[in-house]
């Protein structure tokens, strides 16, 4: 192979220079659209249902950061997600503190649980690693059925939204939004950084090649445990905000159900791509709206979705659309 | 007296009652460049794991640098300066040509578990992978991702990573592997160079590569030392003969005229 070898790299196969946070071009344009549509939706689509979106879509970056980034399959994230709106509405109804407290117990709780998921199942790889997961999630589910403090079959109901930082009062949907959204930006943000940092470059090395960055003195179980406590964590603060909104925790946000979900929305979306699971989240949680009428055909439909997805457009929506464009998004 | 780096004592790995290193004594000279030959299916790359920690040996003791290393971790090996390659080729392929080396300049730093900063602090390692990269002719590819590569300069890829690490040791699985000639001829080159001041222990088909860089070679079949010694010793045992014979033309070739 001689030296003229290089030609058979086309320019837009070049890596990107990222720029900005490291954004690249493409990526800063596609996030000043997500900013502008966040900042405006508001005033013309119903608050609820957005604020909906935002938390699993926060919730799908998490998972993305496990699946798209080290290449770990969590089947049990619905453990974090539920928990972390268990744990804030907890907080909120029975000891009466701000939701912001709250939400940030949800996030704490999540990654702890996370630790204790995590450093077992990442004693196994691949389709084991899924099951332990499924099945820690389940033991997960099991406690919050049984533990007193969840209210069992009810749930918690009517959680406080309260005043944020015990001043401005969350009662109007429109107000709340703000916050929800500032949550989703934050955490979209933090997401990016990670795998933009010194850790996520070890993250998306061991899932290229775990071997090898063994080899090169990593200690590869360490990085996965981190990356899996920071998605736990995060799952766990979107679960809490959830539980803000919609003034409840119940059982349908820990079943295993919910793992499938945010499964469908990453890989609609495009796993491992920075916005496709803002985009999956918005599909489905979209989807699920609209379809509400057909009743249990909505999880038929999803299937075909997902099944739709997985032979035709396996880089998912964002993933494919970069893929024309000749980006990465 | 010679200098031992790398020592084993009855080094023996079973996979289910099949033993695919049985009773191993290797003795690796600091400083040289020492190969490990044999036939298809010898264990040579069973050594080379359990050499790394890579697999846990079912009996016998490895001694790296005077220390008894049987009971590490790979990362722990990785780090006291042993550092291996591997059979196929082990590449980052998503990540940038200069990503991977950085990779391993990265390691310096200790751990990385910083989520919070930019990779913009890693930019302080560009100059030295540069460099590294230099060196085995990839200049120009610093920018692709590595799994655009093609398969040569992949190899060659790795051995830049591994250089990286300025290892003590470092254990190559046959990097000449399906490569063209001027690629083999570069990457002996290569390991020529970079074998001063350290130790190679070198798997390698080719028995010219073979011939041209080892000091001592030693002859694995069916998991057993069947000679050791430099290669004019070894390609003058009968036994050697016995196994090479037919399968490679050019060692049974040499041993005729010696
Ligand atoms: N994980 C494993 N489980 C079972 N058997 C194995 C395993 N790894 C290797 N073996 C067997 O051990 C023997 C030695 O294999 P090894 O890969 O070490 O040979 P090698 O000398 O490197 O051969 P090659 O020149 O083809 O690379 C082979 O018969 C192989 O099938
Ligand atoms: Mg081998």
């Amino acid at each position: 192979m001689a030296d003229t070898a290089i030609s058979v790299a086309a320019p837009d196969a070049v890596h990107e220079e990222a720029g900005l946070f490291g954004f690249t071009r493409a990526q800063a344009l596609a996030f000043g659209v997500l900013v502008a549509f966040v900042l405006v939706s508001p005033f013309f689509l119903y608050p609820v249902f957005l604020m909906k979106v935002l938390c699993f879509a926060l919730f799908a970056c998490a998972f993305n950061l496990l699946i798209g980034y080290v290449g770990l399959l969590s089947f049990g994230h619905a453990a974090f997600f539920g928990m972390g709106g268990y744990i804030a509405g907890h907080t909120a109804k029975v000891w009466g503190l701000t939701p912001e407290i709250a939400i940030i117990g949800g996030g704490a709780v999540g990654a702890v649980l996370g630790l204790g998921i995590g450093w077992l199942a990442i004693r196994r790889s691949g389709i084991y690693f899924a099951m332990i997961t499924l099945a820690m999630a389940q033991m997960v589910y099991f406690f919050c059925l049984q533990a007193p403090f969840t209210g069992g079959e009810d749930g918690i109901q009517q959680i406080p939204r309260g005043r944020l930082f015990g001043l401005i009062p969350l009662d109007t949907d429109f107000t709340l939004y703000w916050l929800v959204a500032a949550i989703f930006l934050g955490g979209f943000l933090l997401v990016h950084r990670v795998v933009h940092s010194p850790f996520g470059q070890v993250m998306k090395a061991v899932r290229e090649n775990e071997p090898r960055a063994t080899s090169l003195g990593y200690r590869t179980d360490d990085y996965k445990l981190l990356a899996f406590v920071l998605s736990a964590g995060l799952a766990g603060v979107a679960g809490g905000t959830k539980a803000m909104v919609f003034g409840i925790a119940t059982l349908t946000d820990v079943h295993w159900n919910m793992s499938g979900e945010v499964v469908l929305m990453t890989l609609v979306g495009g796993l491992g791509t920075v916005f496709g699971p803002v985009v999956g989240a918005a599909v489905i949680v979209t989807m699920q709206n609209y379809l509400a009428e057909f009743g249990a055909w909505v999880t038929v439909i999803q299937g075909v979705i997902f099944v739709a997805c997985v032979l035709a457009f396996r880089r998912g929506v964002v993933g494919e659309i970069g893929n024309l464009l000749k980006v990465r998004l | 007296m010679v200098d031992t780096i790398l020592e084993t004592e009855g080094l023996t790995k079973e996979f289910r009652g099949f033993a695919a290193v049985s009773d191993v004594r290797l003795e690796v000279a600091r400083g040289s460049i020492h190969g490990l030959i044999g036939p298809n299916g010898a264990g040579k790359t069973t050594c080379f794991n359990l050499l790394t920690k890579f697999l846990p040996p079912t009996r016998g003791v490895i001694r790296y640098d005077g220390r008894d290393i049987t009971g590490l971790k790979p990362a722990e090996v990785a780090r006291l300066g042993l550092v291996r390659s591997f059979q196929i080729s082990a590449v980052f392929p998503h990540l940038t040509v200069l990503e991977n080396v950085r990779l391993a300049l990265q390691r310096r730093r200790g751990g990385s578990f910083d989520f919070w900063r930019s990779e913009g602090l890693l930019k302080q390692f560009d100059d030295r992978a540069m460099a590294l990269l230099e060196d085995v002719g990839l200049t120009g590819y610093a920018r692709l991702t590595a799994g655009q590569l093609p398969y040569g300069r992949k190899r060659a890829l790795e051995i830049a990573t591994t250089l990286a690490l300025d290892p003590v040791m470092m254990l190559l699985d046959e990097p000449t592997a399906g490569m063209t000639h001027e690629d083999v001829d570069r990457i002996v080159a290569l390991v020529k160079r970079v074998a001063a001041g350290r130790t190679v222990l070198l798997v390698e088909h080719n028995l010219k590569v073979v011939e041209g860089l080892c000091d001592t070679i030693t002859v694995l079949t069916r998991g057993r030392v069947l000679a050791q010694g430099d290669y004019a010793t070894v390609s003058r045992n009968p036994e050697v003969q016995a196994a090479y014979l037919g399968t490679d033309p050019a060692i049974a070739g040499s041993t005729q005229h010696a």
